[in-house]
């Protein structure tokens, strides 16, 4: 099975290539980039894609997605996650472990790569949690866990707040060379809060969520970092302050890599105004100065990746008081657009974009020759159009979630195409 | 009407209130909003010069009682409604400018009751349109009766609102106008 | 002028106009209550539903009989525990009623923003009778119409809010309506309850009780909730009364002819001295005849105002 993608704008940032250049797939790898295409075009065994007028690059990769399965499956599946993936152009997602029984061990990893060989259409990489049962106390079986095919450790949605315990985890981790990526919140100080703590919680009369919260921790982890020299990835980083701690860390050569997700890059907390719970997210979208400073991050390659902290949730766990809702933002399958007002507002070029959706991940987490369109590498593409003007539609999300506070904006950017490992799992 | 006829006509009524109720002891005049207010002001004004005792003068306000309520279009904010007597045992003179469909005394009827109890409630009208009654009320004290169609309308202009004193009978463009 | 709102969730949406409109429709819903006859035939046929997620035996008496006055249907719906541990949802609460009739439901909650989910998902008008720490619209009626009858004009008063101000939705509401009506507002408290940011709706924060008092129209006394001891907001009573509760001392910093007001129930010797609190019996007491006829007009508004029917 062969797919030649004709005359599409190429663009692989990790062989800095932006032109226009065919690209073939063979195999499920990456053939290369013939010139002449005459006699493929006349195989009736090639499949050809007229990429003409589109961008053509790596599948993208996301370090943050909650899939839900095994243990609410009512939220999400392995499957419905994997297709909202496809749908956003990602061909590998990175799978945190909050689930039902929390991924803690080897079985448990094991059950999700099974079901997502079987029933899912992009990569799907485990992350381990840092304690049995994420109760911040006794160490998980780290090592079996990595053996069966987790890619990270991490505490998100329950972060770990016995900094002993968190030190620990950090040294035990460089055994296996695992990185830690940490949910930064110090569950004092964020209380019972539900948004970002400021002027907008202060009219709207609902407990806020202070900067301080995330800060605090981002300190502490990169302080443990210092001192146990471990990888350390800060999970969504939503206040300026955390990407001014890391922007020093990273200065004093601190191993330490930093995200940031759409919904903290394009809202800021005045989006909260009418109670809309499909905005209630952790951490909170912040104030703009915080929106900003996250822009400003990844401009300056402070924040290294764009991940989607992917958090579906259904209708009915959402159509309740504010203080009730869940948190979370269903993202796989707005994220491109988002991310191209990058592009539009200048704090981005087109390349350097992609290199955060594709080559940045796949270094930072997976650490294998995936997000490169090089010869040899697993034929994971996606094919878009970033010109072509949609509207977001919740009801037509493929993922279970339709919790997403973007629903009837107008945006640029479609997927056309989503191939993972040669096969195409999304055409529009 | 004009200035002349009305003042005719208010004092014919004043005459007609004080022959009926054997004197002015036992009035109280209460004006619906906004016209018969002022209209009732004139005719308590017009008692005191016939018989030297001012009745006691209220307004009411009747869109609480109002029965269009669900069926509102421009619907008037409610005003104060100020009656500072008892109405207990005592003859009511209600006065508005027009008298229509009656549904507005039917209110202003009912209001009243809610004060207590008189005596007698009788009804002081400057224009009684006939032939659109829709409930049975009659005037016990009419300035003029006019035969209207409904695409007319009658408008009663006030020296204290509207700078002068008149009656005109308005041809409306579209029947839907009517009220 | 013509009441457009379908709903009053708090004042923070409405217009200086329309709260005067309200205020003034309370002054003719006075005179109702001031009748042998307190009833006037207004929402004959209408049903409104009193549905209090939360105790409250003073606002939930007030509305029923702002109700009554009005000749509406009343329906009471004070959902207990077990309802909520069955699991039904506020929406199918709300929802049901709806399908019983109710047109107009008044609710109470103790989470910030309840009544703006029922006024998105529903059709009934929504009257917000308190959420959370958001907004509490008939409370803050009522203290500016209690105000404006004693001072005749609010525009250009000077009011002091004092105590808890985070945690009081009754605060809120009444921040909105005296800065809309163009009074000037101070709050006064322990900085652990002085919410972030408030001074960007142009409230001037104290933190100093004598400070804050100096020349006032107006004291607002907020209830103190003993429970925000425990969360570590201040640490004893007597402490919090000693800086920030009002003595007969401190309230001669303010004009002679100033109003102290208090949503009550009062804490004695906490937030207000006994003497104080007997001092302004008849203002309280002015306030409760004055909220049946706020809640009358607000009520009758909505009802009959924008969208509904």
């Amino acid at each position: 099975m062969k797919i030649l993608i004709k005359d599409g704008q190429l663009i692989d940032p990790s062989q800095e290539i932006n032109e226009v250049r065919n690209l073939l797939l063979s195999d499920g790898k990456i053939n290369g980039y013939p010139s002449d295409t005459k006699e493929l075009e006349m195989d009736s065994s090639v499949q050809v894609i007229d990429a003409s007028g589109k961008v053509v690059s790596p599948g993208f990769i996301d370090l943050h997605v909650h899939l839900r399965e095994p243990g609410f499956e009512h939220k999400e599946t392995i499957r419905t996650g994997c297709l909202a993936a496809a749908a956003g152009g990602f061909t590998s997602v990175v799978c945190m472990p909050n689930t039902n029984p929390v991924n803690d061990n080897a079985s448990v990893t094991e059950y999700i790569l099974l079901k997502a060989r079987t029933e899912g259409v992009v990569n799907v990489f485990p992350v381990g949690a840092i304690t049995k049962g994420q109760k911040g106390q006794a160490l998980a079986e780290i090592g079996e866990m990595r053996e069966a095919g987790c890619v990270a450790i991490s505490d998100d949605g329950r972060p770990v707040m016995n900094s002993r315990v968190m030190r620990h985890a950090m040294e035990y981790a460089k055994a296996f060379e695992l990185p830690v990526i940490s949910h930064a919140e110090d569950l004092n100080l964020s209380s019972d809060g539900v948004m970002n703590d400021g002027f907008t919680s202060t009219i709207l009369g609902l407990r806020g969520i202070p900067n301080a919260s995330e800060e605090i921790i981002v300190a502490r982890d990169i302080t443990l970092g210092e001192l146990t020299g471990t990888h350390l990835h800060i999970a969504h980083v939503s206040t300026a302050g955390a990407v001014r701690l890391i922007r020093d860390a990273k200065k004093r050569g601190v191993k330490v890599t930093g995200e940031a997700t759409p919904h903290h890059f394009t809202l800021n907390d005045k989006a909260v105004l009418n109670y809309d719970t499909s905005t209630k997210v952790n951490p909170p979208i912040r104030s703009r100065e915080d929106m900003e400073a996250i822009r400003e991050g990844l401009k300056d390659g402070v924040l290294d990746i764009i991940a989607t902290d992917h958090a579906p949730h259904t209708e009915d766990e959402k159509k309740v008081e504010f203080d009730l809702a869940p948190f979370g933002i269903s993202g796989l399958e707005t994220a491109l657009p988002l991310a191209l007002r990058l592009v539009e507002d200048r704090i981005l070029t087109l390349t350097e974009l992609i290199r955060k959706l594709t080559f940045n991940p796949a270094q930072i987490i997976i650490r294998s020759n995936r997000g490169t369109l090089k010869p040899g590498a697993p034929a994971d593409v996606v094919i878009f159009d970033p010109n072509k003007t949609v509207k977001v539609d919740r009801d037509k999300f493929f993922s279970k979630g339709r919790n997403t506070p973007f629903h009837g904006w107008r945006l640029s950017g479609q997927i056309l195409y989503t191939i993972v490992g040669g096969e195409i799992v999304f055409s529009a | 009407m004009d200035s002349e006829t009305i003042t005719r006509a208010l004092s014919r009524i004043a005459h007609e209130i004080l022959e009926r109720n054997k004197g002015a002891k036992e009035l109280r005049i209460i004006g619906i909003r906004t016209r018969g207010i002022h209209i009732a002001r004139r005719l308590a004004d017009k008692i005191q010069e016939l018989e030297g005792i001012k009745p006691p003068l209220g307004t009411l306000d009747i869109t609480l009682y109002r029965d269009d309520f669900r069926r509102k279009t421009d619907w008037p904010s409610v005003q104060k409604t100020e009656i500072a007597f008892s109405v207990e045992e005592k003859n009511v003179i209600l006065v508005d400018d027009v008298l229509y469909t009656g549904r507005t005394t039917r209110a202003a009827i009912d209001a009243i009751m809610d004060y207590g109890r008189p005596d007698f409630i009788q009804l002081a009208v400057l224009v009684d349109r006939g032939g659109h009654r829709e409930l049975p009320i009659q005037a016990d004290y009419v300035g003029t009766r006019v035969m209207t169609v409904r695409t007319q309308k009658v408008e009663v202009l006030i020296k204290e609102l509207d700078g002068r004193d008149e009656v005109i009978i308005l041809q409306l463009g579209s029947p839907n106008e009517a009220r | 002028m013509v009441f457009e709102q379908k709903h009053i969730l708090g004042l923070e949406e409405l217009s200086s106009d329309e709260i005067r409109l309200i205020l003034d429709t309370a002054e003719s819903m006075k005179e109702v209550s001031e009748r042998d006859v307190k009833k006037v035939p207004a929402l004959k046929g209408v049903t409104v539903v009193n549905l209090f997620f939360e105790p409250s035996t003073r606002t939930r008496a007030s509305f029923e009989i702002a109700e009554k006055r009005l000749s509406a249907d009343v329906l009471n719906f004070t959902p207990t525990e077990s309802s909520v541990v069955k699991g039904e949802t506020l929406l199918d609460t709300a929802r049901n009623l709806e399908a019983m009739g109710a047109s107009v439901i008044v609710i109470r909650h103790s989470m910030s923003g309840a009544p703006w989910l029922l006024a998105r998902e529903l059709s009934s008008s929504i009257v917000n009778a308190g959420d959370g720490f958001h907004e509490h619209p008939s409370q803050a009626l009522l203290d500016l119409f209690t105000v404006r009858e004693i001072k005749k004009e609010i525009s250009g008063l000077k009011i002091v809010i004092v105590g808890d101000i985070l945690h009081s939705r009754v605060a809120r509401s009444n921040i909105w309506g005296f800065i809309k009506l163009g009074a000037e507002v101070r709050v006064v408290g322990p900085p652990t309850m002085i919410p972030r940011d408030i001074e960007k709706v142009d409230v001037k924060v104290h933190y100093n009780i004598e400070n804050a008092l100096e020349g006032v129209d107006i004291v607002m006394m907020l209830r103190l909730q003993k429970e925000r001891q425990e969360s570590g907001l201040f640490p004893s009573l007597r402490e919090y009364s000693r800086f920030y509760g009002l003595t007969r001392e401190r309230l001669g910093l303010a004009k002679a002819d100033v109003i102290v007001m208090h949503p009550g129930p009062i804490n004695r010797g906490v937030e207000l001295s006994s003497e104080v609190a007997d001092d302004m019996h008849s203002v309280i007491l002015n306030q409760v005849s004055n909220g049946i006829a706020v809640r009358m007009a607000m009520l009758y508004l909505v009802a009959s105002g924008g969208g509904s029917g």
